[in-house]
């Protein structure tokens, strides 16, 4: 055996096959994803100023980490994004949960809602936030001219001017684009559902909320957090909205942790600081996805158990 | 008696609810498309004019460049930067991640669920925070403001979703018949064009138009890694007439009309494949 491994070169041999499959998707998220990431924690240790370029060799050590953590409004961005991603994904996951409840019951022109409700996760995060940024417009925005129109406000409501209500603004936007993701998952759920749990529960007399409860609601969570796995993977899509509704204004107001990053990279050409926060950034999302791995893994074990 | 009337008023409510749900999710869109065939004077006449008095082709006519208002915004270069880098992105990450989908559904070998994870992870990392470090690599190396710069940058967003996808259709197809191939003569690499990538073929399909749409939507990167009409994409593009000093809102909903008419179409064919491909590699991966 041994000597026949000898004779054919270690790439052809048969463990080796499945490395040399990954190995392109390998090679190019080194590339692109690994490598740059690593050059910019080294630069997040420097005060890489990008209209100074030979500053990338001037290395600070945590300067730039102390300034970030001792400034208010990395606090105040880093705050907003959190409670944001809160506010945000809880309101997917309830929406979603009654829309998928809802559709489940209908029978008639099930298909055809279905796909209709799949159209918002298909837009462009950019789109999106053109969209809202139309409407919530305080001049001519449609939804300002229907509340004039049905006199219910008389002056121009400024829905990406004050500052809770850009908030809120940036919120349903977020949460318009997102909720389809949780609705379709939980859907397919609910028509992978067993019948028999059911039919027993309601034999043993049950009423409709316990049955929801004990029942329904624990065989949903695993297909709630693969939603929110897959959301977690994309959550600075925000970002875009962001950048298009208010641009992080008014007076920074509506400035989550990306579009404060942004600022001080691009605008402000501090690369270094920018690199500081982006790591905070990283680790956040990071955080948000094994949180829900962790979760989906768990509930698909207590799945397996029941069955 | 009592109970039957319960059922019709729960069904009635459920009705009302799905049609505020459908108004909900259709309208904003519907507007922003209206928007793009009405004239700018009336978009912006106070007291607002809810039913159009007149559709026109103009603002579809000006971002194209024919017609006889032009406009600053060179979007047919934008729409082809697009379609190019979109397009090329797609099957690289489509071929990657097919070598990459079938070496998870068909291998077992060590530091394999680490090697996944890590692949995930990669996808985590915000586009924003990305583009920082990308930014400084390219500049130095010349990509910047190049399509190859962008392309590469998207086929390494979309490889690890494509990997996920592809491997649980892969998994769908029994291991038996692509072994009884062989037995019959077929070397692996016959057996895998034979019958295993026919058989996977619509969900790779619907993989590719994911990754599509990915590049085709994405932002926060390109609006950093591109400058001119050399790269510049359409989600970027449509920022220019923001930076206007009045903003053109007839000519920016007829852009985003041209950048959600592939979306919906592609959407559309795709929904039930990507239903089947996210649960399934979920739950039972």
């Amino acid at each position: 055996m041994s000597r026949i491994n000898k004779s054919i070169p270690f790439w052809r041999r048969e463990q080796f096959t499945p490395f040399l499959l990954l190995m392109p998707a390998i090679l190019i998220l080194l590339l692109v994803v690994l490598l740059p990431l690593l050059f910019s924690l080294y630069t997040s240790f420097t005060g890489y100023r990008l209209i100074r370029p030979d500053s990338l060799y001037n290395w600070v050590g945590f300067r730039n980490y102390e300034r970030i953590f001792t400034n208010a409004n990395f606090w105040y961005a880093f705050g907003r994004t959190v409670l944001f991603l809160t506010i945000a994904l809880n309101l997917e996951f309830l929406f979603g949960l009654g829309i998928a409840l809802l559709i489940n019951k209908i029978t008639w022109g099930q298909r055809t809602l279905r796909t209709i409700m799949m159209f918002p996760m298909m837009f462009s995060p950019i789109l999106v936030g053109y969209q809202f940024k139309f409407i919530f417009n305080d001049n001519i925005g449609i939804l300002n001219n229907a509340l004039q129109a049905l006199g219910l406000s008389d002056g121009a409501i400024p829905w990406l001017v004050d500052k809770q209500l850009a908030m809120f603004s940036i919120i349903f936007a977020e949460v318009w684009m997102s909720t389809s993701i949780f609705a379709i998952l939980l859907l397919a759920g609910l028509f992978a559902m067993p019948r028999d749990p059911l039919e027993a529960a309601k034999v043993d007399g049950c009423n409709p909320w316990q049955v929801f409860r004990h029942i329904t609601l624990p065989f949903l969570m695993p297909f709630a957090f693969i939603a929110m796995t897959i959301r977690s993977l994309d959550v600075a899509r925000a970002y875009d909205i962001v950048d298009v509704m208010t641009g992080g204004g008014p007076a920074g107001r509506t400035e989550l942790l990306w579009t404060l990053i942004a600022r001080v990279g691009y605008d402000n050409s501090r690369m270094g600081q920018a690199n500081a926060m982006a790591y905070v950034s990283i680790l956040l999302s990071i955080a948000f996805t094994y949180y829900f791995f962790r979760k989906l893994i768990a509930a698909r074990r207590y799945m397996g158990g029941a069955d | 008696m009592d109970t039957k009337l319960k059922k019709r008023i729960g069904k009635i409510v459920s009705w009302l609810l799905t049609f505020l749900l459908m108004l909900v999710i259709c309208i904003p869109g519907l507007w922003v498309v209206l928007t793009g065939f009405r004239p700018n004077r009336e978009v912006l006449a106070k007291p607002a004019i809810w039913i159009p008095e007149e559709l026109t082709l103009n603002n579809f006519a000006q971002i194209f460049g024919f017609g006889a208002e032009q406009i600053a915004i060179p979007v047919p270069a934008y729409f082809t930067n697009s379609l190019i880098i979109a397009l090329t992105s797609t099957a690289i990450a489509l071929l990657v991640g097919m070598s990459g989908g079938y070496a998870f559904a068909r291998f077992r070998f060590k530091y394999k669920d680490t090697l996944f994870l890590g692949l995930m992870l990669s996808r985590t990392v915000p586009g924003i925070a990305l583009s920082l470090p990308v930014f400084m690599i390219w500049s130095r190396i010349g990509l910047i403001d190049t399509k190859p710069g962008l392309i590469i940058v998207y086929v390494a967003l979309n490889v690890p979703f494509t990997i996920w996808l592809i491997d649980g259709f892969f998994r769908q197809i029994p291991k038996e018949m692509s072994e009884a191939a062989q037995v019959d003569g077929c070397t692996r690499w016959q057996a895998f064009w034979k019958i295993e990538f026919p058989l996977a073929k619509s969900g790779i399909a619907s993989a590719g138009i994911f990754a599509f749409l990915t590049s085709w939507n994405e932002y926060a990167l390109a609006s950093q890694l591109t400058r001119s009409t050399d790269s510049k994409t359409l989600p970027v593009g449509l920022m220019d007439f923001t930076a206007q000093f009045t903003i053109d809102w007839a000519g920016m909903s007829a852009m985003a009309v041209i950048i959600i008419i592939p979306a919906l179409i592609l959407t559309f064919i795709v929904q039930k494949h990507l239903i089947s491909g996210l649960t399934f590699g979920g739950v039972k991966g």
